[in-house]
């Protein structure tokens, strides 16, 4: 686990040091690595808390010095995953848009969400991993936010291509890596019988890499300690302290939604207005997928029967 | 159908900067009220305090005016009231409350260079919104005076304790004749400070302590230190406020702020 450290002032407000503040000062940018943090999830719905994992993970990961942060992936999951309460995902797709459309940095990719079948997390960061592979060796000058084939375009980016004010790319050490960002209650679901491989959990975090970021106390090292896989690739995971605690859980909105009280502030204004126009959550959406068990548990339970038939 | 009482809530403070929290206490305390059957809040005001209060590190009012008023663009129901900040001195919030209540029980009596004029169309526009077509949505209030309450988070209910920071008699009138409405937040005990407190347990009827479920924690100080140290602080206010205090170059970390305060 990479440190931080920590100070508390007079008045108990919790502060830290960039780890290596020195090298905050004009340095060669050509040694950096370039990271892609992608978020999985069920965005359902997109809140103020997810787009804050990334802008948490951005800061700490350029804040280290070694990393140079371009770009932020939101993959909402497909709606085969039939997570209790799950939404169609062009509605999800949709809000993530509406959530960052003022941002120059975030996209939302639907490959992930467009499969028939539910897709592991592996195969998205392995996917994504090979796509910047490809570009990388095809334009190796090419700025990364330009257009992809089969990528949904938002229309303020038609804008910023043609426009010459974006400076010269500086040079990176190959091609952009590829890192699962997320909260602790993904590290912490490692755990859940069967919901993830064991070999998948090693490739991410062996091959890829875990930026997780927890709530300052939450017991994300212990998690680590007690996990060999993730002991062993300690160095590829990234802690991040979140001194505002940001309870902000799609859960909580979407009660707050069916008892008719106010989510404003807590999701962009743009998601808040899509939510009512298209009156999207309440009773009946909350009991889709009900009785129906979640995909990576069918999955991983059945492959576990056919692979031990006396089991 | 029965009528509800029709209430403004105040909130006073620094908004150094305003941050989404301070938003969503005025949501939460809606939709409490709202719950009670009791109540109908026809009215958001929020009235950041006076720069010669001096606490540390406050911007100048009219920045912390401006941030506010951009923030509450998108709202229908909340504004910004600029009026204590622009006066010659700090004064004790139940001034305010005072000012606030007389301007709305007097009409063209009432000296209208004390207030901005938009403070009665406001109010008259606000009555006339009542009349919404969907009564599930918005019960009529009725024609009574709208009550004023003061809008706070837990931790200021706690301050009333702090030696020398509140007059007894003015925290017997804020919660006697105008009443309060408290949010909780994490750290913090209302009931208790209610009990702990003569006063407040004597007019306990008149406070309302409303749950926020979904905790938030964004404190402004937060959001000054993270802006010191050069951090993110997308999503914890609203864009426009943020591109404001970037415009202006405030709370930045060489020490360059344009507040007149002093730094105690």
């Amino acid at each position: 686990m990479t440190s931080r450290n920590h100070t508390q002032d007079s008045s108990g407000v919790r502060g830290f040091h960039l780890d290596h503040q020195l090298q905050l000062l004009p340095m060669d940018t050509s040694e950096k690595t370039e990271v892609v943090l992608l978020a999985c999830g069920s965005f359902n719905p997109i809140t103020n808390m997810h787009l804050r994992l990334f802008e948490l993970g951005k800061d700490y990961m350029n804040a280290t010095g070694k990393y140079r942060v371009i770009k932020g992936i939101i993959s909402p999951v497909g709606d085969a995953y039939k997570k209790k309460g799950l939404i169609p995902a062009h509605h999800r797709i949709i809000m993530a848009e509406l959530a960052t459309k003022n941002s120059h940095w975030l996209e939302v990719d639907t490959w992930e969400s467009l499969q028939k079948e539910w897709v592991e997390t592996v195969k998205v960061l392995r996917h994504h991993q090979e796509k910047l592979a490809t570009d990388s060796c095809d334009h190796p000058q090419r700025s990364l936010l330009m257009d992809r084939p089969g990528r949904k375009r938002k229309w303020d980016e038609q804008k910023q291509d043609s426009s010459p004010k974006k400076p010269q790319e500086p040079k990176s050490t190959g091609v952009p890596r590829v890192k699962l960002l997320c909260g602790a209650d993904l590290l912490e679901s490692f755990n859940v019988p069967n919901l993830w491989k064991t070999e998948d959990i090693t490739q991410i975090v062996a091959n890829y890499g875990l930026i997780c970021i927890t709530r300052a106390g939450s017991d994300a090292q212990k998690f680590i300690y007690e996990s060999d896989v993730l002991w062993r690739h300690q160095s590829n995971i990234h802690l991040v302290d979140e001194w505002i605690t940001n309870d902000i859980s799609s859960t909580k909105i979407r009660r707050a939604l069916r008892r008719g009280q106010s989510i404003r502030y807590l999701v962009p204004d743009l998601v808040q207005e899509y939510i009512e126009k298209h009156d999207l959550y309440n009773s009946e959406s909350e009991d889709r997928n009900v009785g129906v068990i979640l995909a990576p548990l069918q999955r991983n339970i059945s492959e576990a029967k056919h692979s031990n038939p006396t089991a | 159908m029965k009528n509800r009482i029709p209430v403004v809530l105040l909130a006073c403070g620094s908004f150094n900067p305003i941050t989404n929290m301070h938003l969503r206490l005025f949501e939460v305390a809606r939709d409490h009220l709202h719950q009670t059957g009791m109540y109908q809040v026809i009215e958001g005001i929020i009235s950041p305090v006076n720069d010669s209060y001096g606490k540390k590190d406050l911007v100048a009012s009219h920045h912390r005016v401006a941030m506010a008023q951009l923030a509450l663009q998108t709202s229908d129901w909340i504004r910004v009231d600029p009026w204590e900040s622009e006066q010659a001195q700090w004064m004790e919030t139940v001034k305010v409350l005072r000012l606030i209540e007389r301007s709305r029980s007097k009409t063209a009596d009432y000296p209208v260079k004390h207030l901005p004029l938009h403070h009665h169309n406001q109010l008259l526009k606000s009555s006339a919104q009542m009349e919404d077509p969907d009564p599930s949505k918005t019960p009529s209030a009725s024609a009574a005076l709208p009550e004023l309450k003061l809008l706070c988070g837990a931790d200021v209910l706690k301050t009333f304790q702090t030696p020398n920071l509140w007059k007894d008699e003015h925290i017997q009138e804020i919660v006697e004749k105008f009443g309060l409405v408290c949010v909780s937040r994490r750290g913090h005990d209302p009931k208790g400070y209610i009990l702990d407190s003569p006063i407040l347990r004597q007019f306990q009827h008149n406070i309302h302590l409303a749950r926020e479920p979904i905790q938030n924690e964004i404190s402004a100080t937060y959001i000054r230190k993270a802006l010191g140290q050069g951090q993110s602080v997308k999503y914890l206010l609203p864009d426009t406020v943020i591109a404001y205090i970037r415009d202006h170059g405030l709370y930045s970390s060489d020490g360059s702020w344009t507040g007149k305060g002093k730094i105690s």
